[in-house]
């Protein structure tokens, strides 16, 4: 995989998404070999790329180490409560729909508490992009069992490996109702950037989940050190758009379904709001 | 769109009475979970909201319903839900939130009794030691106790207006008797209604501080897109809003949250008296149990007792100085209230030993009758 096209470093030391980062608030707390950087400077990207005013965009995110990322973006951001990113947004943009509103937590804040969050959102069709960084573990905590962590793996509560079955998530998006429903990883950083980007000028909710390494707290339990999740990335993964998201579980053995899943046209909750409740009576 | 402000006489319920306070207000976001005796506030509010150029939604629970009010309260909308006991619970995680990042937002809680699920369709005041402390961690906000629909009407407002000036939480603590009673209402014209909004900062972008209070303690709010890049986070944060894990940015954080309520406690603070002049014993009640002891006062008085009514319109913060000096001159002080004691140890705090205090409390599920008062000054003070 290449790096992207554009420099990474200028003579004068600035970064080219530097207008889009909290300066003062770096160095962040992501640990070495963390995918949640990546995945966050893929969003800030295809940001820039919309050319859309910051100041027409909001992100929030929930708790944990994805969740920190409201935390180093400057634009209007919101780090709330455990799992209560969605909900919060949601009143954000049914508030102010000229908002572009973009949702960047982690899987355990999604999915497991947040869960309930997630497929009403979908099903309301709630314009917003929610990225979720899918590292298949409680990552902040110190590495608990996730509802993404692999059957059979280790965690420090599933010390036997884990009984349960993970999330599909992709097809859980599809069957909620999302409009757009794409997974990467955080080595396809140029397909990720334009997901992120085509997630952002799409009206309706948006579901992208980015697959990212946690060396620290799922890697160290499971026989994967840093490079070895890459390769797994590179060597197991299958690019297929338009691909049955009910084929998209992760299972590396077989391998892993990449793409955009979903992409279809249905009203969103805050244009079905005007058409049915708002009543003209001149 | 349709006038905001239903000016005229009305006969409705305090539901009814909360929701029209609201739109009256301002408020023109309501994050919603249906759940009875408060659901009405919520139907009211799905009816009126869009015609007034606002906008309603029904949360998949009441943690969603909660959340939703934050978020819009940020793009600086007055916003507001309603609940009873179990929402209540749910909501008390995001109710921190709306402490620690200083978002101005409504919370009417019809109460109903408890505890878990109850007597729902039944009354009570057992949820005033939650309003008070019911989310994590040590903190200050308002919570008022509205005895009539037409209480409900100026209250709502009265905790929007506080909300804004005070950039925090208040909660309207009404319940089952008076949110679905129906009496008068008189609604005023909109020009005589007083309505206070957030201030909203001035100066350089560029050195903007989220957090930095002003005069009266409470810091300027800008709104999402406003252009100031906001940082809004739970974590404990400097006046930057950014987080800063240490026991000084803490202590900071603190004293700006406390501060701001308890330095102002003469302009928050709304109580009543009733026929308190020359009393030795009183009566000290809020909500609906008021109403009891109106009635109380009079028959107790009729009977040769000098007995008054002092009336807690703000529950929260407590006013304690108030209910010190009344103990320094009376007898003994009543609480009269749906639960079995919560206020009432709060006025036994303040009375601090000055009066001899008692309880006339309820298990719950009815309003408590006049004459449970009555026998208890009988039974304890001479005439």
């Amino acid at each position: 995989m290449s790096a992207t096209t554009q420099p990474v470093i200028d003579h004068q030391g600035a970064h080219p998404l530097d207008d889009l980062i909290r300066t003062d608030r770096i160095p962040h707390i992501w640990c070495p070999g963390c995918g949640t950087g990546t995945a966050f400077s893929s969003c800030l990207k295809a940001i820039k790329a919309t050319g859309i005013p910051y100041n027409q965009f909001a992100m929030v995110s929930g708790i944990g180490c994805s969740g920190r990322a409201a935390g180093y973006i400057k634009l209007d951001s919101f780090h709330t409560t455990h799992g209560r990113a969605i909900p919060f947004a949601s009143g954000i943009k049914m508030a102010r729909p000229d908002l572009n509103v973009i949702v960047f937590s982690g899987d355990g804040d999604l999915f497991a508490i947040g869960g309930n969050h997630f497929i009403h959102a979908a099903r309301r069709n709630m314009d917003m992009t929610v990225i979720c960084v899918n590292n298949l573990i409680y990552g902040m905590t110190g590495g608990q069992v996730a509802a993404t962590t692999p059957s059979n793996a280790k965690t420090t509560t599933t010390p036997f490996g884990n009984p349960d079955a993970p999330f599909n998530l992709p097809l859980m998006a599809y069957a909620a109702g999302a409009s757009y429903v794409a997974r990467w990883t955080i080595l396809h950083v140029r397909d990720l950037t334009n997901a992120i980007n085509e997630a952002l000028m799409k009206k309706g909710f948006s579901f992208i989940e980015v697959l990212a390494p946690c060396p620290v707290n799922y890697g160290r339990r499971n026989k994967q050190k840093s490079l070895d999740t890459l390769k797994l990335y590179r060597e197991k993964t299958i690019i297929r758009n338009g691909a049955d998201p009910a084929r998209a579980d992760i299972d590396f053995d077989r391998g892993v379904i990449l793409g955009t899943f979903i992409d279809r046209d249905r009203r969103t909750c805050d244009e079905l709001y005007d058409a049915t409740c708002r009543r003209n009576e001149d | 769109m349709k006038p905001a402000v239903r000016t005229g006489n009305h006969y409705i319920t305090g539901d009814v009475a909360c929701a029209e306070g609201a739109i009256a207000a301002g408020c023109r976001f309501f994050g919603a979970y249906p759940i009875t005796p408060a659901t009405e506030v919520a139907e009211h509010m799905a009816e009126r909201l869009p015609d007034v150029g606002g906008t309603f939604i029904q949360m998949e629970d009441e943690i969603a319903a909660m959340a939703s009010i934050l978020g819009a309260s940020w793009t600086g909308v007055k916003t507001m839900t309603a609940t009873s006991g179990p929402g209540f619970s749910l909501m008390m995680e995001n109710l921190g939130l709306g402490v620690c990042t200083e978002t101005p937002c409504v919370i009417i809680n019809v109460q109903r009794t408890g505890p878990s699920t109850g007597l729902p369709t039944q009354t009570g005041q057992g949820d005033m030691m939650q309003a008070r402390w019911g989310s994590h961690g040590d903190y200050e906000l308002i919570a008022i106790a509205p005895s009539s629909p037409q209480d409900c009407f100026y209250h709502t407002i009265l905790a929007f207006n506080l909300s804004e000036k005070y950039r925090v939480p208040v909660l309207v603590m009404a319940d089952e008797i008076v949110g679905h009673m129906s009496e008068k209402v008189v609604i005023p014209d909109a020009r005589e209604i007083t309505l206070v909004s957030r201030p909203k900062p001035k100066g350089r972008k560029d050195r903007f501080r989220l957090y930095e209070p002003g005069p009266n303690g409470v810091a300027p709010m800008p709104a999402i897109g406003d252009g100031y890049n906001v940082h809004v986070t739970g974590l404990t944060h400097d006046e930057r809003g950014y987080p800063v894990m240490t026991v000084e940015a803490q202590e900071e954080m603190m004293t700006r949250l406390k501060g701001k309520i308890r330095n102002n406690l003469d302009d928050i603070i709304q109580t009543e008296e009733y026929r308190m002049e020359d009393a030795d014993i009183v009566i000290v009640s809020y909500g609906i149990s008021v109403r009891t002891g109106l009635t109380a006062v009079d028959e107790a008085r009729r009977l040769g007792y000098k007995v008054g009514l002092f009336r807690l319109i703000t529950v929260w913060p407590f006013p304690e100085q108030a209910i010190h000096a009344i103990a320094a001159r009376v007898k003994g002080l009543i609480t009269v209230e749906i639960n079995l004691g919560q206020v009432h140890y709060e006025v036994e705090r303040c009375a601090h030993g000055q009066a001899a205090t008692y309880l006339v409390g309820d298990a719950g599920g009815k309003i408590i009758h006049p004459d449970k008062v009555v026998s208890l000054i009988q039974e304890v003070f001479q005439p």
